[in-house]
């Protein structure tokens, strides 16, 4: 459906205000005009088909219970943490925001700060990424958002940066909107970490220079009742690196969209993602377009799912190669691994193809526990739970290869092997 | 761009014979001529008034004119589609002619012999045989072979009308039907009102629908249980009237246990001006039947600059219905300007198998969204898809399709192969699969592929000793076999006339 053809006045934006407070302002009345032209989404528009977006936009949130115990993730990474609670920055639980290489500034306390890098962008690339397709829920948070960090990078700071995300209201809305900036030659691991509310809306514009990387590792909060979306925004220059892993366990509904614009040449762009959904409350969507718009770059997504008792997966997956983007090597593939006859995975990997010395290939399955891995496990004496989680964590661990750090790589691997020890069925 | 600029693009490693056999297929069209020849028309335009007279033309019962005003009661309220990835200036219904047929056609022939000698000049010349002695024209050698010709059975369609079908009293013998659906309406109304839209109802898409309220004719065929039949069957349609839409209507019976190859042919003189096809084809498999389906797709295609070219809009689908029931869909597209199809199946019966194989091509300014869906109701139901996609000049090749396995699907499997090749660097290559898997012990697998040979097989055969240039022969040989290997002989060879046998040497 195009943006034209849908019904200009969505009657759930009526008396949509956008909030005042400096030059976010221009940023927020253009988005918010630009949603009430495409409408929210409705489950009949061609890009939900497999998402009811109806929880992530009636009109307030449905009630999530906050998850009460967990050890902190990545403890023993050294990092410079900033925490947000129920969508709003918590001063008091976050470290200085200090990091050498790197401004931090926050979304609320902008006002007329004179941010000539950030004022060029917010807004600007989750503008871009409505075309070709509309996505009206990254609108919504340009023009209502009022938290969220500004993050400049401008060396290579020797810790990470940690966005921390904690709950504690059941009925708590939060709407985020980070924009981060690396420079040239720069580089920034970003952790984003935990649940922002009972439903929540994130956005993350990256915009990285020439020879700029940035590692974007994200697990998402595990409160069972939780809704999310969130959408990552990225244009990528000449050498630079963008990768970005996401791993969900639990949560009522996920959708994660990537929308990366490959715009100069020798480029890598890596995305990925693993997920654990348990439940036929469960519901969890992948959307990623990543665009080449430059010769000899290089786009890999490898997103796996393990899906059980009537959890819903959902893979939408789309290389697009420009005219005269030569040379371009796109992959992609996603699985997922049945384990009971309830569960589905509903994908669609696509690829628009107009340059002709390429090679892009995606590929995708579904099925259950391959029964002669099994077998093989079972006749050498490993008992069947454990010749099945066993099973699972190594088809899930494919995906986590694709996470450079080893460290952060190790702390999600222990966490899905502790999640499957006590969820066995 | 020309066609020399686009062989001047082709970058190494695509091999010659491709360039050769894509400026064959693309360069010129060998069925571009008009036969001349008084027709009756139709008044331009579409209305209830329209629908009427096209059933009355064809004499039909009463019934039948409820169903296709029913259809175009729906019609009228429904809007055109515009998901496919295919571009063209808004038709205008109002300006076609629903009905054509030559006027020496209006009392029917009693016989092939009394039809006017102009059609069967025209299909003559078109390679199609319709004396029953004839072998189908391309068979090289076959006179010499000792043992009797393979038969073929032909039913000619000529814009809106059919011309005659040969072999009729022989297939009777067997208690095959083959016939037009004119001609079946009248003669077996209670097949016809059994299954007629009971695959492709009549509200089932834009233009399904369109095609259910002004269908004029097309081929019929039962099968009765347990019957191999004999022969191969085949319906050739020639478009031949300006401004004059095609809407031809199959239906196929295959009845318990037995078996069917039907074939499909298709061409169009060239013109400057657009033309819409818009056909249904439904195909109903019962237990254990076993039904062929082969086309070869050559519309006119427009010329170099895009102008002119058929619209080819069509809606294919078979239901297998009874368990066992087995349906092979075959095509070799080549033809048309803009081409909207999906030759689907409804994997009803357990056990039942589908298999989609199709060969695309598409250039200069071609654009062709064409793809398959395999439905998986039934327990252990298969289903393979192989489609190969060949794109050139400022040509658009879009893959599209469906593989749902349904929550009782129990065991079922899938395999689907598209891979794309991309000649030049102004056309596009896409690939648009929906993959819904709501089972776990089905097994579903995706891939597709858009290069020019895959490295590694060229790799591994290099190792071998063999050269780039034998390397990639060899591997697209291979390759491109898996789909023409799936014809039927006699349309394997006319499709390896028109893709020239040097698709061998293309698709990667």
């Amino acid at each position: 459906m195009t943006v034209a053809s849908k019904i200009a006045a969505d009657p759930r934006l009526d008396g949509l205000t956008v909030p005042a407070g400096g030059w976010p302002t221009a940023a927020r009345s253009s988005a918010l005009m630009r949603l009430q032209t495409m409408g929210l989404p409705v489950k009949r528009d061609e890009y939900w088909r497999y998402t009811d977006p109806s929880a992530l936009v009636c009109e307030a949130p449905l009630p999530c219970d906050p998850l009460q115990t967990s050890t902190p993730i990545f403890g023993t990474v050294d990092k410079t943490r900033l925490v947000f609670v129920d969508g709003v920055f918590d001063a008091d639980q976050s470290d200085a925001p200090e990091l050498a290489g790197v401004e931090i500034t926050r979304l609320f306390e902008v006002n007329d700060l004179d941010l000539h890098w950030a004022q060029g962008l917010y807004g600007k690339l989750e503008e871009a990424g409505q075309s070709p397709v509309a996505r009206p829920l990254a609108a919504l948070n340009t023009a209502q958002a009022t938290e969220g960090m500004l993050v400049r990078v401008t060396g290579k700071p020797e810790k990470p940066l940690h966005i921390s995300y904690r709950q504690s209201s059941k009925t708590s809305e939060a709407i985020l909107h980070h924009v981060i900036k690396v420079e040239a030659g720069a580089e920034l691991t970003l952790l984003e970490t935990g649940t922002p509310g009972a439903r929540s809306n994130v956005v993350l514009e990256v915009d990285i220079a020439d020879g700029g990387t940035l590692h974007h590792v994200r697990p998402q909060g595990r409160a069972h009742g939780r809704h999310v979306a969130t959408h990552l925004f990225a244009r990528v220059a000449t050498e630079a690196t963008l990768k970005s892993f996401t791993l969900s366990l639990n949560g009522q509904l996920t959708r994660n969209e990537i929308v990366t614009e490959i715009v100069g040449d020798d480029a890598a762009v890596h995305v990925g993602g693993a997920c654990v959904g348990d439940g036929d409350a469960f519901h969890h969507d992948d959307t990623v377009f990543i665009t080449h718009d430059a010769v000899n770059c290089e786009s890999r997504q490898v997103f796996k799912k393990v899906l059980r008792n009537g959890a819903t997966g959902v893979f939408q997956g789309k290389i697009l190669v420009k005219a005269g983007a030569q040379k371009t090597d796109g992959y992609q593939i996603s699985q997922a691994l049945l384990l009971d006859g309830d569960s589905q995975f509903l994908a669609k990997p696509e690829l628009e193809i107009y340059a002709d010395d390429v090679a892009c290939s995606h590929g995708s399955t579904s099925g259950a526990i391959d029964e002669d891995a099994m077998f093989y496990l079972r006749s050498r004496g490993v008992p069947e739970k454990e010749a099945q989680n066993l099973l699972v964590i190594a088809f899930l661990g494919e995906a986590l290869d694709e996470i450079e750090n080893e460290d952060l790589a190790a702390d999600l691997q222990s966490r899905l092997e502790a999640w499957f020890s006590r969820h066995s069925t | 761009m020309s066609l020399e600029e686009v062989v001047d693009n082709v970058k190494e490693g695509v091999d010659q014979d491709t360039v050769d056999a894509v400026r064959e297929v693309g360069g010129k069209y060998k069925y571009g001529w008009e036969t001349e020849i008084e027709m009756d028309y139709a008044p331009k335009g579409l209305s209830e008034d329209i629908v009427r007279l096209i059933s009355e033309k064809n004499g039909e019962p009463e019934w039948m004119l409820e169903w296709r005003l029913e259809a175009y009661a729906r019609w009228v309220k429904m809007t055109e589609p515009t998901w496919a990835m295919v571009h063209y200036p808004q038709i205008d219904f109002q300006d076609l002619y629903y009905y054509a047929s030559p006027k020496s056609m209006a009392e029917k022939p009693k016989s092939l012999d009394d039809v006017d000698p102009k059609l069967l000049e025209t299909y003559k010349k078109l390679g199609i045989p319709l004396k029953e002695q004839m072998i189908l024209a391309g068979v090289e050698g076959a006179e010499e072979l000792t043992e009797a010709p393979r038969k073929v059975a032909v039913d000619a369609v000529f814009d809106s009308v059919s011309v005659g079908t040969t072999f009729q009293a022989e297939l009777k013998s067997k208690g095959v039907i083959f016939c037009s659906i004119s001609e079946a309406i009248k003669e077996h109304p209670e097949l016809v009102k059994k299954y007629l839209g009971s695959v492709v109802p009549q509200s089932d898409n834009f233009y399904a629908t369109l095609n259910s309220a002004v269908f004029s004719d097309g081929s019929f065929v039962y099968i009765p249980p347990g019957v191999r039949c004999p022969m191969e069957l085949s319906t050739y349609f020639r478009i031949n009237a300006e401004n004059t839409g095609q809407f031809e209507r199959t239906l196929i019976i295959a009845d318990k246990e037995s078996y069917v190859s039907y074939l499909e042919g298709c061409t169009a003189p060239m013109r400057d001006t657009n033309q819409l096809h818009a056909a249904v084809v439904e195909l109903v498999l019962l237990e254990d039947a076993e039904i062929k389906y082969s086309t070869v797709q050559n519309w006119y295609p427009g010329d170099e600059e895009g102008k002119g070219g058929i619209y080819n809009f069509v809606t294919k689908r078979a239901d297998c219905r009874g368990d066992r029931s087995k349906v092979m869909w075959t095509q070799v597209e080549t033809g048309s300007a803009v081409t909207w199809k999906y030759p689907s199946c409804i994997l009803r019966g357990d056990d039942s198998q589908g298999e989609f194989y199709s060969i695309a091509i598409a250039n200069h300014f071609q654009q062709a969204d064409t793809g398959t869906k395999m439905i998986h109701l039934g327990k252990r139901t298969k289903s393979r898809i192989v489609s190969k996609g060949i794109s050139a000049g400022k040509a658009q090749n879009t893959y599209r399709g469906l593989v749902s396995m349904h929550p009782k699907a129990k065991d079922s499997r899938n395999y689907t192969q598209c891979d794309s090749l991309l000649i030049g660097d102004k056309c596009g290559a896409h690939t648009v699969p929906y993959i819904e898997v709501k089972n776990n012990s089905s097994r579903v697998e995706h891939e597709a592929t858009t290069s020019k040979v895959d490295d590694d097989q060229v790799f591994y055969c290099r190792q071998r000793g063999m050269d780039e240039e034998a390397a990639v022969a060899l591997i697209v040989n291979g390759f491109a076999k898996e789909v023409l290997q799936a014809l039927p002989m006699e349309f394997a060879m006319e499709a390896q006339q028109l893709v020239a046998i040097s698709l061998e040497g293309s698709v990667g």
